[in-house]
């Protein structure tokens, strides 16, 4: 079961202790979106870099942010975007 | 907003400064060496092959791999040298090799080319 759908704003846990390979960038820590998609369940990668079995597999959302809340100084439109796939245990709810 | 200033690991550059880019951007393209494609196909074998009921390599492992790298040999290795030290790796973690199994196979594949200039020699 999902915990966000299509609309809600998420933020992005800034300090998610966690040793070794993960799948959130960097660049999105701490930031804010919008969930875009829920793309389904799937094994954990974070797991399976290390030969575990990945299981129980996560939600998975592709999250939609605006350029100009994840860079500073950015010059391009106010509507540009990227949207990134984050397994939902790197999400909490964003404020309103 | 809290600003996140750790735990960026060296492979995670995205979004950082590229500094200075002189000239055309060398992409890296270049007809594989022999020993890039046989890399390439053992990954592939590998890839399709189990051991205890378990894929022996899997992506999210060969990321894992390259990732632990320290930064300096990160830069500096070439593509597929990323790759024999991530199968390298994952193919000791799994047993499939000892470590001392591997370093011996080394020498003596490096004593039989010795005669001979090896791919770093090439121009």
């Amino acid at each position: 079961m999902s915990r966000f759908s299509p609309g809600d704003k998420v933020r992005v846990l800034a300090d998610f202790a966690r040793p070794g390979h993960v799948r959130t960038p960097w660049y999105c820590r701490g930031k804010t979106g919008v969930v875009e998609r829920v793309c389904g369940e799937f094994r954990n990668p974070e797991t399976l870099a290390y030969a575990k079995d990945g299981l129980p597999s996560l939600p998975l959302y592709r999250v939609r942010f605006a350029q100009r809340a994840l860079w500073p100084d950015y010059r391009g439109g106010a509507d540009d975007a990227v949207e990134i796939e984050i397994y939902e245990p790197w999400l909490t709810p964003g404020e309103d | 907003m809290s600003e996140n200033t750790q735990n960026r690991r060296h492979h995670d550059m995205g979004g950082l400064p590229a500094g200075p880019v002189e000239g055309p951007i060398d992409g890296g393209d270049h007809e594989p060496d022999l020993w890039e494609k046989r890399v390439d196909a053992m990954m592939v074998c590998l890839g399709n092959s189990a051991r205890d009921g378990k894929r022996l390599i899997t992506i999210d492992q060969i990321r894992r791999a390259i990732e632990d790298l320290p930064p300096d040999a990160y830069d500096t290795m070439s593509y597929y040298a990323r790759w024999v030290h991530a199968l390298s790796t994952i193919l000791a973690e799994r047993g499939v090799f000892t470590p001392d199994e591997l370093a011996a196979k080394l020498a003596e594949v490096e004593a039989r080319a010795a005669p001979e200039a090896g791919p770093e020699a090439r121009g």
